[in-house]
């Protein structure tokens, strides 16, 4: 019985750590609950729908055919603001390669000097000084790295995200340095969008109700919210309260959440710490990257430069595959595509996007435990990649075949 | 990864953990020295231009401190901003910033340069002394590695 390695080329964002899903290959990147992204579309689609099919005719035909033009522009713009937040990268950091990693330990080490037994070595940060302020930069132990300033460790990407704002399910994504000005550019379009069409079903019921008379008015605007109903007996047409409801908390929430975020533009902060008043109260740190000037600070974070994703999502690789002769090991359980993984692969902390570097056997404890270890991964041939973990039991005695093979 | 520092008394135990130490700096030598990022503008990309310990007997201090001093003002020159970057992101948010499917940001552009820089530092300089420089945006934008070859 022989295994064959077999090397294949596959994307990068294959190999990604962190709990990302992937489309479009590599090219989209979003957060893996993606339910209440879906929700905001249909919310979105479904309303504007209603909007052009039962009130445009009316209003472009008595007012202006400008104001379904303008609706249906202000749309497009909303949709695509939202897409682009969903779709981008909002700045996650790759995870620090085995000898970055092995080399920050040592300086960790070094720094701390000598730690009694028994005793907890101190807390892993980094003070540095930035328009002088002293800000403490964290390690992050998922990623091996020195956070650098403003970024935070989403625990529900499983990365870290540079100028991190805030996981949004609404977007299904992270927000971060990349995709925050079309989060913002999204909310405040949509804020625009939502009080547009809510004063144009105004509008509309109004020039009804001249037109008709009031009562029979509610009767033939079944799609609409009607709003000048509270003059009637409300309790008569729950449908049309519901509606109401649904639209009012949606107008308040969205407009309050563009002031919120203009608010944090202007002083330069991020979600994240306003929550966590890194820069308030009794800390009395002041701000250090805010310009102390609302506009300078609005046209960095709105106007500023177009960071490209330094994660190569599209960029190929090697991967080596052990493919076994048996007839009872079928190729694809075999393969170290992650999709078919019910575990997840611990082995894409370690493997290297560089396929000849090899992993110093100090630091394999300390980054990942593979199932099966290879007690020197040096010997191995340089292109050959250490076998990844296959999570199915039956092949375990293909990875026993594969060591035979190497050694 | 733990150093196997005997039990001594202080001076003697002082002395051969800065031993052990010293040893380690030398092996880790023959992987990589990383040139860690400098924040004291802020967040812009900035890189130190301390000249570590490391280097001291493979590269002249003066043309290690250029090359990052250059690449320190190409990253600047990338993230600038000023009139450019506000026509750009103003008319990237006027067409919805669908115009970036067929443009290049300023960002991209400088990007391609500077890969272009360390390549022609890599063969000019560094290879000849047995070193090699990785592009800084393949680690994330967070180090400079300098790795012997």
């Amino acid at each position: 019985m022989s295994a064959v390695m077999i090397t294949r080329k596959v994307r990068k964002w294959e190999k990604l750590p962190g709990k990302n899903t992937f489309c479009c290959d590599g090219r989209v990147m979003m957060a893996r609950q993606k339910g209440v992204f879906y929700l905001t579309l249909f919310l979105i689609v479904g309303t504007c729908a209603l909007f052009f099919a039962f009130e445009c005719p009316y209003l472009a035909v008595h007012l202006s055919p400008a104001i379904p033009v303008f609706a249906a522009l202000l749309f497009l713009f909303v949709m695509a603001m939202l897409l682009r937040t969903s779709f981008s990268d909002p700045g996650v950091l790759p995870r620090a390669l085995p000898e970055e990693a092995t080399f920050i330990e040592m300086e960790i080490e070094a720094a701390n000097g000598n730690v009694p037994a028994g005793q907890r070595p101190p807390p892993r940060i980094r003070n540095v000084q930035i328009n002088n302020q002293i800000v403490k930069l964290k390690y992050c132990y998922t990623c091996k790295i020195f956070r650098p300033p403003r970024a935070s460790h989403c625990s529900i990407c499983d990365n870290c995200v540079d100028r991190f704002d805030h996981h949004c399910p609404w977007v299904g994504n992270c927000v971060g340095k990349r995709n925050y000005r079309y989060f913002y550019l999204f909310t405040m379009s949509l804020s625009l969008l939502t009080i547009y069409i809510f004063t144009f079903d105004i509008v509309h019921v109004v020039m009804r109700s001249v037109d008709n008379g009031f009562l029979s008015t509610l009767k033939e605007t079944p799609g609409t919210y009607p709003l000048l109903h509270y003059r009637l007996s409300i309790t008569k047409q729950p449908l049309v309260v519901l509606c109401v409801l649904v639209c009012f908390f949606t107008l308040w929430s969205v407009v309050g959440l563009t002031g919120f975020h203009t608010y944090l533009i202007s002083l330069n902060q991020t979600t994240n710490e306003d929550i966590k008043g890194s820069w308030s109260g009794k800390n009395r740190v002041q701000n250090p990257y805010s310009h102390k000037n609302i506009i300078k600070n609005c046209c960095e974070v709105l106007c500023g430069p177009t960071y490209p994703s330094v994660l190569d999502r599209r960029g190929l690789m090697q991967e080596d595959l052990a493919v076994s002769a048996t007839p009872d090991a079928p190729f694809s359980s075999s393969s170290s595509s992650s999709s078919s993984n019910p575990v997840p692969q611990t082995t894409k902390t370690t493997a290297p996007l560089i396929p000849n570097e090899h992993t110093p056997d100090d630091a394999k404890p300390s980054i990942a435990d593979t199932a099966e270890k290879s007690p020197s991964p040096k010997e191995e041939h340089p292109p050959v990649e250490r076998v990844p973990p296959l999570a199915s039991p039956e092949t375990d005695a293909e990875t026993s075949v594969v060591k035979d093979k190497i050694h | 990864m733990q150093g196997l520092v005997p039990a001594a008394t202080d001076g003697n135990m002082a002395t051969e953990f800065h031993n052990l130490q010293e040893l380690r700096h030398s092996a880790s030598l023959a992987n990589k020295v990383f040139i860690q990022r400098d924040y004291s503008e802020g967040t812009t990309c900035r890189f130190q231009t301390k000249f570590p310990s490391e280097l001291e007997s493979r590269i002249e201090r003066t043309l290690f401190e250029d090359t990052v001093k250059t690449l320190n003002n190409y990253y600047a020159e990338a993230e600038k901003i000023g009139g450019q970057s506000y026509l750009e992101g103003c008319l990237a948010c006027a067409t919805a910033y669908l115009i970036f499917l067929c443009m290049e940001t300023r960002y991209e552009k400088v990007l391609k340069k500077i890969a272009k820089y360390i390549q022609e530092q890599n063969e000019k300089i560094y290879a000849p002394r047995g070193l090699l420089i990785t592009d800084p945006i393949e680690r994330g934008m967070r180090v400079v590695s300098f790795f012997a070859v």
